[in-house]
C-alpha cells in the first residue's frame, strides 16, 4: 500500500487490550482516510442513537493518505465520534505533527473504544504499544500534560491530549496535539474525557512511501509552487494570518458583532486585526508539518493583566472573543485564547456562547445573582475570566460550558443561540453572505464554516466573485465545495490550500502518492460519497428538514449597518434548489438512487 | 546558512531530505532536523555543517569519509564504512546519526550541491549560499539593529 500505511489500532478501554488489524482496500479507496474513513468505520460499528457520552461512542483518530508526505500542507487527521455538543457526527479536524507521526509509527488512525476504569494515557513507541496510568496527569493543563508526558517516553514523541475540559466533560472541549494544534469543534475532547483517556503519545521512526515518486515529486513542486505564488496563501495568510479577515469582514459589511444582533461593522475592529497583531504581539510565524503557509502566529503578551505567552488567535477566534464579545483589546483576546489552548476548549463556541450571555444578561434573563458578576458587552476583564471558570464549571462557567443552546435555552431564550444543530456558527453572518447561510444550515456537523466555505467567492472571489447577497447559484456553489472539502479533509491536507490550487492538482497528488486513480471526477465523488454518509447518520438520529435552519434573527431581523444594511438570509430560496441539486427528497433525504449511484450500503 | 529566527517549524526539510535520500517520507533518517522549542517558540534546523578541519574524518578508522571536491561536502563511502559510528561520537554538534532500520550512518552530502532543505524552506531559515556572502548579510542584518539602536540614542 502507498499513501496510507495499511495498518490501524484498536484498543479496547474496558479490558485494556490493543490489536492491530489492516486496513480494507475496498473502503479506503472509497472513503480515502481522515473524515471519510473514520466516520465510516464508526457508522459500521456504532449504534447512531446512543449518548455520546457513553462507552459505546467510538473515539476513533483517522490519517489520510497523504498525511506525512511532502504534499501541500499534509499534516492534518481527524477525530471522529459522535459530537455530544450536537448530536449529529464529529469528525474535528487538526494539523500539527501528531498526525504524521502516528504514520511515521506504522498505523493509519486508531480506534478507540469503551470506557477505561482508570485514568490512561497510550503510549505508542513504533511497534509497541501500551496503555499506561494517567492519574498523575489528571487536572493538568495540556502544556503541563504535554511535558511531562515527553519526559516521561521520548522528549521527541508527539502528545494529543485533553485539558482540564475534556476531563470536566465540557460540551466543546477540543483535543489538542503538539500544544497548541485543536481537534477543535463538537466536544470530541468530552469524549476522550469520558473514556478516561489524557492523551495518546506516539514516537515513529518509520516513513511513508508513495507509489511513484518521480510523479509525486513533479506534482507537489507545481502544487507548493502555486501555493507560494498565491496572494492569499504566499502573501496574506503568511503576513498577517487568518486574522487578515477581520478587517475584510468588517469592510464588506459580514462582520458579526454583538452575538449577532449589531452586525456589520465593528467600531475599531483594526484594533483586533491580524495587521495590528503584526504590529504588537506577534512574535514569528508558524507552519504545521510540510506547510509552506505558516498562518500560525506565535504570540506575546509581555505585561499587564492578559500577560500571556502562546499561539493564535486565529480569525474565528479573534472574532468570538472580540467583536461578537464587543470588545476590541486584542491582549485579552490572545489570553482567552490561551486559555483555550491550555485548557482545552473550542474558542468558536465558548466565545460565540459568552457573547450570547452577555446578551442574555442585558435583556435582564441572565441576571447578576445567577451569574455572580455583571455581564456586558464589552467587558474584556469578565469575558476573560468567564473563559477560565467554563473549562472547570465555576458558578457562570457550568452554564456556559454547555454551549450557547442549551444555556439560552434554561434562561427561556433559546432563539438568542447563534447555532445550527446546537453549533456555533462561525465569524460570518448569513445575512450579509447568503450562500455561507446556506452551507452552516446544511452543515452536517452543524454551525461550522470549514465544510463549504462560501467566504472564498462570495468575498475574497476565490476562484470567482460571486455577489454576496445574491441567491443565484448558491446551491450548486455551496454542494461543490462541501464535496470537494469533504475529500481535502479526508486525504490529510489543508483546506487553506484550495485557495491556491483546485481539485486537478490535488488529483495528480493523490494518484502518484495510492497509485490508485483518484481522477477530479472520483475524488467529488468520494466526496459526495462522504457528504451522504454523513447526512444518512444524521437521518437516522432523526435530524430532519426542520434542522437545516439558522437562528429566526438571521431570517428576519435585517442588519442595521455598513454595506450589507437592510439584508436578511434568505435560506428558503435556496434550500430547495439545494436539495434537488444533490438528489435528496423534497424533505432533505437521500433518494435509493442516490445512494446506488454513490455506491453507499 | 541557517537563519534560524525565520524557521517556521513545518520541517519541510526533514521530508524533502529523507525523500531524496531513501525515497520515503521519514523525518527520523533526515540529514538535517528542526529542533523545537515549543514553550518558547523558536526552532532551530541543524545540520552537518561541513567542517573544515573536521572531527569525524580524522576519527574514522577507515578513512571512509571522503570531501567533494566540487561541494565541500564530506561523503561517506558506504563500501568502506564499517558502522563503528565513532563518527557520531566525535561530532561536536550531534549532526551525525545512525540509522538501525537502513544499517547506515546518516550524514549531510549537500544532496550533490543541490542540497533540498534549501531548495524548499519555505521561509529562508535555510539558504545554500557561498559561505562568505552568506556571513555578510548576516552580519549586516545584525549591524542593522545597531544602527536602529544607534539611531534612537542620537535622535
Amino acid at each position: 500500500m502507498y499513501g496510507w500505511v495499511g495498518q490501524i489500532l484498536r484498543v479496547n478501554l474496558s479490558d485494556g487490550t490493543v490489536k492491530k488489524e489492516a486496513l480494507d482496500p475496498v473502503e479506503i479507496q472509497n472513503y480515502i482516510g481522515a473524515r471519510g474513513l473514520g466516520t465510516r468505520l464508526w457508522t459500521k460499528e456504532c449504534d447512531p442513537k446512543m449518548d455520546p457520552l457513553s462507552e459505546a461512542n467510538n473515539l476513533i483518530f483517522m490519517t489520510g493518505p497523504l498525511t506525512g508526505t511532502m504534499a501541500t500542507n499534509a499534516g492534518r487527521y481527524n477525530v471522529i465520534c459522535k459530537a455530544p455538543l450536537t448530536g449529529t457526527m464529529a469528525a474535528s479536524n487538526a494539523g500539527g505533527y501528531w498526525g504524521p507521526e502516528l504514520k511515521y509509527a506504522g498505523y493509519d488512525g486508531i480506534v478507540f473504544e469503551g470506557q477505561s476504569e482508570k485514568q490512561v494515557y497510550l503510549w505508542i513507541n513504533d511497534g509497541e504499544v501500551e496503555l499506561r496510568c494517567a492519574e498523575h496527569l489528571w487536572g493538568k493543563d495540556v502544556n503541563e500534560t504535554t511535558d511531562t508526558l515527553r519526559e516521561e517516553t521520548n522528549i521527541n514523541a508527539r502528545v494529543a491530549c485533553i485539558g482540564p475540559a475534556g476531563e470536566n466533560l465540557v460540551k466543546y472541549a477540543c483535543i489538542l496535539n503538539d500544544y497548541t494544534r485543536a481537534a477543535g469543534r463538537s466536544g470530541v475532547g468530552a469524549v476522550m474525557g469520558s473514556k478516561n483517556l489524557k492523551a495518546i503519545v506516539v514516537r515513529g521512526t518509520g516513513g511513508v512511501k508513495v507509489a511513484d515518486s518521480d510523479a509525486f515529486m513533479n506534482a507537489l513542486i507545481r502544487a507548493r509552487k502555486m501555493v507560494a505564488d498565491h496572494p492569499v496563501t504566499g502573501q496574506g495568510l503568511p503576513a498577517y494570518g487568518t486574522q487578515i479577515l477581520i478587517n475584510i469582514l468588517d469592510q464588506s459589511g459580514g462582520l458579526p458583532v454583538h452575538n449577532f444582533r449589531d452586525s456589520g461593522t465593528f467600531p475599531n475592529a483594526d484594533a483586533t486585526s491580524g495587521e495590528t497583531l503584526a504590529k504588537t504581539y506577534l512574535v514569528r510565524n508558524k507552519g504545521c508539518m510540510g506547510c509552506n503557509i505558516g498562518c500560525g502566529r506565535i504570540v506575546n503578551v509581555p505585561d499587564g493583566p492578559y500577560k500571556s505567552f502562546g499561539e493564535g488567535p486565529e480569525y474565528e477566534a479573534g472574532w468570538s472573543f472580540g467583536a461578537d464579545c464587543g470588545i476590541d483589546d486584542l491582549a485579552a483576546i490572545i489570553k482567552a485564547n490561551n486559555y483555550c489552548n491550555e485548557l482545552g476548549m473550542d474558542p468558536i463556541t465558548l466565545g460565540s456562547t459568552i457573547a450570547c450571555a452577555f446578551e442574555l444578561y442585558e435583556i435582564g434573563a441572565i441576571t447578576e445573582k445567577d451569574a455572580g458578576c455583571p455581564m456586558r458587552f464589552g467587558d474584556a476583564a469578565t469575558m476573560v475570566e468567564l473563559a477560565r471558570k467554563t473549562a472547570f464549571r465555576e458558578g457562570m462557567g457550568d452554564d456556559l460550558a454547555e454551549g450557547s443552546y442549551r444555556m439560552a435555552s434554561k434562561y427561556g431564550h433559546p432563539e438568542l443561540s447563534m447555532t445550527c444543530k446546537k453549533q456555533e456558527m462561525a465569524a460570518y453572518d448569513p445575512r450579509a453572505l447568503q450562500g455561507m447561510g446556506l452551507s452552516y444550515a446544511t452543515n452536517n456537523r452543524g454551525g461550522c464554516h470549514v465544510r463549504g466555505y462560501m467566504t472564498s467567492p462570495e468575498i475574497l472571489g476565490l476562484p470567482e466573485k460571486l455577489d454576496n447577497l445574491a441567491t443565484e447559484g448558491k446551491a450548486g456553489w455551496t454542494k461543490t465545495f462541501q464535496d470537494l472539502t469533504a475529500a481535502v479533509d479526508s486525504a490529510g491536507i489543508c483546506l487553506f490550500l484550495t485557495f491556491a490550487i483546485g481539485a486537478p492538482e490535488i488529483s495528480e497528488q493523490m494518484i502518484a502518492a495510492t497509485g490508485i486513480d483518484y481522477t477530479v471526477e472520483e475524488l467529488m465523488k468520494a466526496g459526495e460519497r462522504i457528504w451522504n454518509m454523513e447526512r444518512l447518520f444524521n437521518i437516522t438520529n432523526g435530524f430532519t428538514k426542520k434542522d437545516d435552519s439558522l437562528p429566526p434573527r438571521l431570517l428576519k431581523d435585517p442588519i442595521k449597518i455598513g454595506p450589507c444594511k437592510g439584508s436578511v438570509n434568505k435560506l428558503d430560496v435556496m434550500l430547495p434548489e439545494y436539495y434537488e441539486l444533490r438528489g435528496w427528497d423534497s424533505e432533505g433525504r437521500p433518494t435509493s438512487e442516490k445512494l446506488q449511484e454513490l455506491d453507499i450500503q | 546558512m541557517l537563519n534560524p529566527e525565520k524557521c517556521i517549524s513545518c520541517r519541510t526539510c526533514e521530508l524533502a531530505c529523507s525523500f531524496k535520500h531513501d525515497r520515503e517520507f521519514r523525518p527520523s533518517a533526515a540529514r538535517v532536523n528542526v529542533v523545537q522549542f515549543e514553550r518558547e517558540g523558536i526552532s532551530v534546523p541543524l545540520m552537518c555543517l561541513q567542517c573544515e578541519t573536521a572531527a569525524c574524518e580524522k576519527v574514522c578508522p577507515t578513512g571512509a569519509l571522503k570531501r567533494n571536491e566540487s561541494t565541500g561536502a564530506l561523503v561517506v563511502d558506504d563500501a568502506k564504512c564499517i558502522r563503528c559510528k565513532m563518527c557520531v561520537q566525535a561530532c561536536p554538534f550531534g549532526n551525525i546519526a545512525y540509522d538501525p532500520a537502513k544499517n547506515h550512518i546518516l550524514r549531510c552530502d549537500l544532496c550533490d550541491g543541490d542540497p533540498q532543505c534549501a531548495k524548499f524552506c519555505p521561509s529562508g531559515a535555510i539558504t545554500y549560499v557561498e559561505a562568505c556572502t552568506g556571513i555578510l548579510a548576516k552580519k549586516r542584518a545584525y549591524a542593522s539593529k545597531f544602527k536602529e539602536v544607534l539611531q534612537e540614542v542620537t535622535e
